[in-house]
């Protein structure tokens, strides 16, 4: 048979990808360049029998995905840089409680009410360090249509099997673009669920570590009952203050994101031309495909260029952007943001190659040329 | 025979966090009879709460129980009943928790009349942050914050309920102790958000700047400006003041959220 095909935007991509991954919960709240993701969940989840709800504020709808997923639901939510702003506190709380969840970011410039139909890249260390309190994120960025559908399924796949809130990061360009997506079938993608407890209910720890770093997650409403506390807690779930068990959940927490084992299942990039690069841009999101339309023109003028395209975005591919600092004479990161992950990029590479960067914040996507003439200064 | 508390309390939990004198160990006590009475199934019940002393009460109870963030009580409840409308959904916590940080929150749960029952404890004070005054404290009381005297003019807790759209709203004090455990059955019971203001007594930090010598003082208060509704019928306007009308204040009947939202599923899956 043949496969569904559709001409979408990236918004719709997403709500259908979630929908894929099996989303039955959708709480959100209207902003633009996020809302088609609502409008397309509010019309599909009643049809599998899925719930939508419209809450009063971003605060209310990060709060409902978080209760419905401690309900056994894979939960979603959708929003953009101010709504995003008011999630952080309840993001944290899906954090320390280990409440696997979804968050879209269609990214608009800012701060504040900023540019909200222009699009932006100024988020994304938001979504590393937006919440307070140490904690491990993952971040995702997709930058087609397609890839927003695919990656919204690994978003939810990566939710459940780490049981943290996960977002993924787009902007206004690719949200609002229209591609030709081609539907997989089921069974096509993974989809994964959260690992359910096996030992009878009254062994249940909620934050059992013995079945390794990420605690099987039961339901609320099943066999088994058991505390959530956004305090932190002991393997039984309940408060603590007792410092060597504060230190090793805060410990286990990141390690369970950032973990060798785990950084190689939740990392992904994508790499063109890099094998022979003397130079490698380093873009993300819409911006990397301004920025691979500049590797095609560098290479015909006889410049070995590159493209690294962090696909996740945290934890930050560290090992891979060390290797290239050392191939690569000089590397450019071009962002829509006036330099956020340059700063990452430079940790990494310190000084083994030169660094460049170009950005943008007046409402356009950075061009071709303008990363091509960075490029030809630094190097 | 001694009531038994024992079997809702979750082994090894007490002794609880609250003063000598604190309120919040009646209404948890209230909550527990009215629960049981209703005959809720623990692993059916889902009890969410958010920060503040009042807020600390599921951690005791041996339920699903949920301790959310300061304010967002009735919104993460409002995501467990939405994803499973067949479980028991109680909130609990303090009035600045429900009624002002999550003031928002509250009175959209109440329009949606979503099936909940919330039990706002009113102690007329942020009591786990030291005694600042909150949206319940009466003008001109002394806070932390109010040195002079408060400026605000403070919420009626269950006329904004009312207005807000719950189809039950009661009044009680935690003065009388039988009185809790009967509304809150009721509430229970009811079909939609069920709204129960319990007014409550800090001896720590709201008694102690507000003169009252004793806890005995703090409920003699209780007890003195609470008057059932049906009373305050036949009562003149001199009469009810500075006096809180306690009872059942309001029930009527209203389409139900989530039997609303499994109405709209039916019809799509159907056509
Ligand atoms: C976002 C946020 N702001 C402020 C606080 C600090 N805080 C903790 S409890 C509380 C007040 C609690 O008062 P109330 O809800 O009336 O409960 P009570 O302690 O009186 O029972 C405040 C302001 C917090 N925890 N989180
Ligand atoms: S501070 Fe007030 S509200 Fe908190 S436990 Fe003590 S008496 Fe109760
Ligand atoms: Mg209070």
């Amino acid at each position: 048979m043949a496969k569904k095909i559709a001409l979408l935007q990236g918004n719709e991509a997403c709500a259908h990808g979630a929908l894929y991954a099996g989303c039955n919960f959708f709480g959100g709240y209207p902003i633009t360049p996020s809302t088609e993701v609502a409008e397309v969940m509010s019309g599909e989840l009643p049809k599998v029998g899925g719930k939508f709800i419209q809450m009063e504020d971003e605060i209310g709808a990060m709060a409902s995905i978080i209760g419905a997923s401690l309900a056994g639901s894979k939960a979603l939510t959708a929003t953009s840089g101010p709504g995003v702003s008011l999630k952080q506190e309840l993001i944290g709380y899906a954090c320390i409680a280990e409440v696997p969840c979804v968050i879209i970011n269609v990214m608009r410039g800012g701060p504040s009410t900023g540019m909200p139909t222009g699009p932006g890249q100024s988020d994304v260390m938001q979504a590393r360090w937006g919440t307070h309190g140490d904690h491990a994120a993952i971040a995702l960025c997709p930058s087609s249509c397609q890839e927003i559908f695919s990656e919204t399924v690994r978003a939810f796949n990566l939710a459940e099997k780490y049981r943290m809130p996960v977002q993924v990061l787009f902007d206004e360009i690719v949200g609002h673009m229209r591609e030709r997506i081609v539907f997989p079938e089921p069974g096509e993608l993974e989809v994964i669920d959260r690992t359910a407890p096996s030992v009878p209910p009254e062994q249940y720890k909620p934050f059992d570590t013995s079945f390794g770093d990420v605690p099987p997650l039961a339901a609320f409403g099943s066999d088994y009952r058991f505390h959530v506390t956004g305090l932190n807690k002991a393997e039984d779930g309940f408060p603590t203050t007792k410092a060597e068990l504060v230190d090793a959940e805060e410990r286990r927490q990141i390690r369970k994101v950032e973990g060798a084992e785990a950084r190689a299942d939740i990392e992904l990039n994508e790499e063109y031309m890099t094998e022979d690069a003397e130079v490698v841009i380093f873009a993300y999101g819409s911006t990397a495909r301004s920025a691979r339309y500049a590797v095609n023109e560098l290479r015909e003028q006889g410049i070995k260029a590159g493209l690294f395209r962090p696909i996740t975005l945290w934890p930050f591919p560290e090992k891979r952007v060390a290797e290239l600092g050392e191939q690569v004479k000089a590397m450019v990161v071009a962002e829509m943001n006036l330099g956020q992950m340059v700063f990452e990029v430079e940790r990494i590479v310190k000084n083994t190659c030169k660094l460049g960067l170009v950005t943008r914040v007046d409402g356009d996507p950075l061009t071709p040329t303008q990363i091509i003439d960075q490029v030809k200064e630094v190097l | 025979m001694a009531y038994d508390y024992e079997k809702s309390i979750r082994p090894g939990k007490l002794p609880h966090i609250w003063c000598p004198g604190c309120g919040h160990g009646i209404v948890m006590k209230g909550l527990i009879r009215a629960m049981d009475t209703c005959g809720l199934e623990k692993n059916n019940t889902a009890i969410v709460s958010g920060i503040g002393c009042a807020s600390r009460m599921p951690g005791y109870l041996d339920f699903n129980t949920l301790h959310t963030a300061h304010g967002r009580a009735a919104a993460f409840a409002t995501g467990v009943k939405m994803a499973k409308p067949e479980m028991t959904v109680i909130c609990c916590g303090g009035d600045g928790d429900g009624a002002a940080i999550g003031g928002n929150h509250f009175i959209h749960a109440c329009r949606r009349n979503i099936d909940m029952t919330y039990v706002l404890l009113n102690n007329y004070i942020y009591g786990m942050t030291g005694g600042q005054f909150s949206s319940s404290t009466p003008p001109g009381h002394l806070a932390s914050t109010t040195p002079y005297g408060n400026p605000d003019p403070a919420f009626d807790l269950a006329k904004l309920a009312i207005g807000a759209g719950a189809t039950f709203v009661a009044r009680t004090t935690a003065f009388h102790a039988t009185q809790i455990d009967k509304l809150i059955v009721e509430g229970i019971k009811h079909k939609g958000m069920a709204v129960i203001e319990i007014l409550d007594d800090c001896p720590t930090t709201y008694g102690r700047r507000n003169k009252f010598r004793s806890v005995v003082d703090m409920m003699k208060r209780l007890k003195d400006i609470a008057v059932p509704v049906t009373a305050a019928a036949k009562m003149t306007p001199e009469q009810l003041e500075g006096k809180t009308l306690t009872g059942v204040l309001h029930k009527e009947d209203r389409p139900e959220y989530c039997e609303n939202y499994a109405k709209i599923i039916a019809r799509v899956q159907g056509a």
